[in-house]
């Protein structure tokens, strides 16, 4: 198509057991750039990400995907429960050619830049709390040093600071290495402070009902700007329409 | 003070219970020995003198180390071919649909039933004890792994996918794990399970080991001799399931030490 190293989605459906989750889901994203997937739930948006993802192969359309290593961090952690948050990590990176020494290391430095330091690198899941668990999950995904991250509610189990940083964390890993994100989320902030642009899906089955830009370039945008576009979104009629049947049911 | 003591004693080791649960077990022996008499219950003290004896002999080594070979080697064959197969049914429907019968219908079958076919088959060489015990001991180990392979985590897997982990990382990292909380206990019973098994091969073949020792006592009508024995094979199956099975249980679940409902 058009651009080189676009990530594009064309005319997908998708079902399960009869029921249509997803239709006709139609966009691209340029390589570098940011996507957030917007909508109530039960609109289809984690069944699109596996799409995007290659873990799900759509009844209809196609996925171009030109990329060599693609990452996932999952709505829920999905931690190997008899590894330790070092060895999850490092587990990540089981299908590259690091040796295991190194996979360690690499593990334990991307740990650090979670905030998660030495003591908590071996301790096991259920002796972390859910926040960490998290985090852990996000090191995960950035030590393969993917060139398509695909994020879905990666920041919702995090309180606010935590889930800011870690966004902020992100976004500059992404920018520097020049990652294609896809993100899943019900949180417009998150959408506003990550994303140049944003799809919504609404209904049953889910198609898209809006499609946003937000042009500020990322690393710009401060508290007031996020205010007020979470404002201006949230005024437009399409995102009011998208979100209400979920209120008045 | 009376309260202190009384404490320290009910919150003694483990190891101090076992030791009175054992006691126990011997003083009832003895008290029974007392009631019945030498013939139906001979003392705990001169059944450790019929074992004494049989050492003396020379009867004993040879009879452990052939009930060992027989009941060991039996044990490894159910353990990798039931792991195997029971791997490959836990992630495949007509494999299992297949194979599930057979196991269900090897279970069936009495183990002494075996014994007396592999008799017919194999004549009194040592090849009939062992294929009883792998005969008898695999299709447990079967159920076990297939149950385990089956109850996979499929979040985990999906996991596993989209980090295209290879499969042998997928088999050490994601499966063996689990599939050992299942198969660990299934190995221990299918353990005992061969010693007893080798034991009844070996008293029908003749062809030496405890079992041979045991039809030699009751040809005697030496009960002493015959509790003698019954004691040999328990120490020996104690001594490798603390040998083998406990330490590689250790091994494998100490990521459980802390999780709700488990003991520090």
């Amino acid at each position: 198509m058009s651009q080189e190293g676009a990530l594009a989605a064309s005319g997908i459906g998708h079902g399960f057991a009869g029921a249509r989750v997803l239709d006709d889901i139609e966009f691209r994203v340029p390589k570098g750039e940011v996507l957030a997937i917007l909508g109530p739930s039960g609109t289809g948006k984690t069944t699109l990400l596996q799409i995007l993802g290659g873990l799900l192969v759509p009844d209809a359309g196609r996925v171009e995907r030109p990329f060599e290593r693609s990452a996932f961090v999952f709505q829920d952690p999905l931690l190997l429960p008899w590894r330790t948050a070092r060895g999850n990590v490092a587990f990540g990176l089981a299908g590259t050619r690091l040796g295991r020494a190194d996979r360690l290391a690499r593990a334990r430095s991307m740990l650090v830049k979670v905030g998660l330091g030495h003591s908590e690198a071996g301790l096991y899941p259920h002796q972390l709390s859910g926040g960490m668990k998290k985090r852990v999950a996000l090191a995960r995904a950035l030590a393969v040093e993917p060139d398509l991250l695909l994020l879905d509610e990666a920041f919702s189990a995090l309180d606010v600071g935590l889930s800011r940083e870690m966004q902020q964390l992100v976004r500059l890993d992404a920018q520097e290495r020049g990652v294609t994100v896809v993100l899943v989320t019900h949180d417009l902030s998150e959408a506003v402070r990550l994303a140049d642009h944003a799809v919504v899906l609404s209904g049953r089955p889910g198609g898209i009902v809006a499609r946003l830009a937000i042009e500020r370039p990322a690393r710009l945008r401060d508290d007031a700007f996020v205010e007020a576009e979470i404002r201006r979104i949230a005024g437009l009629e399409a995102i009011r329409d998208a979100f209400r049947p979920t209120l008045s049911i | 003070m009376a309260n202190v003591s009384w404490r320290r004693l009910v919150g003694g080791g483990e190891r101090r219970w076992a030791a009175l649960g054992l006691a126990v077990v011997v003083a009832l022996w003895e008290v029974g020995h007392r009631v019945y008499g030498d013939f139906v219950l001979p003392s705990p003290l001169s059944t450790l003198a019929a074992l004494g004896r049989i050492a003396a002999s020379g009867d004993l080594w040879p009879a452990v180390v052939t009930t060992a070979r027989d009941a060991l080697s039996g044990f490894l064959a159910a353990t990798l071919v039931g792991t195997l197969l029971g791997g490959i049914a836990g992630r495949s429907m007509p494999v299992r649909a297949m194979l599930q019968p057979i196991a269900t219908m090897l279970i069936g079958v009495p183990a002494i039933a075996w014994v007396v076919l592999s008799l017919l088959w194999f004549g009194g060489s040592g090849l009939a004890a062992t294929f009883s015990v792998a005969v008898a001991a695999g299709p447990v180990v079967f159920a076990a792994a297939t149950q385990g392979t089956r109850t996979v985590d499929g979040g985990l897997r999906t996991m596993a996918r989209a980090f295209r982990v290879p499969l042998g990382a997928m088999i050490a990292d994601v499966y063996l794990p689990h599939v050992l909380s299942y198969l660990l206990p299934a190995l221990g019973t299918a353990l005992a399970m061969s010693w007893k098994v080798a034991v009844m091969a070996e008293l029908l073949s003749g062809a030496g080991g405890i079992g041979d020792g045991l039809a030699a006592a009751r040809a005697e009508v030496d009960t002493a001799k015959t509790m003698a024995w019954v004691i040999v094979v328990v120490a020996l199956l104690l001594v490798v399931d603390r040998l083998v099975i406990e330490p590689v249980r250790r091994h494998f679940e100490t990521w459980r030490r802390g999780l709700p409902g488990e003991a520090a």
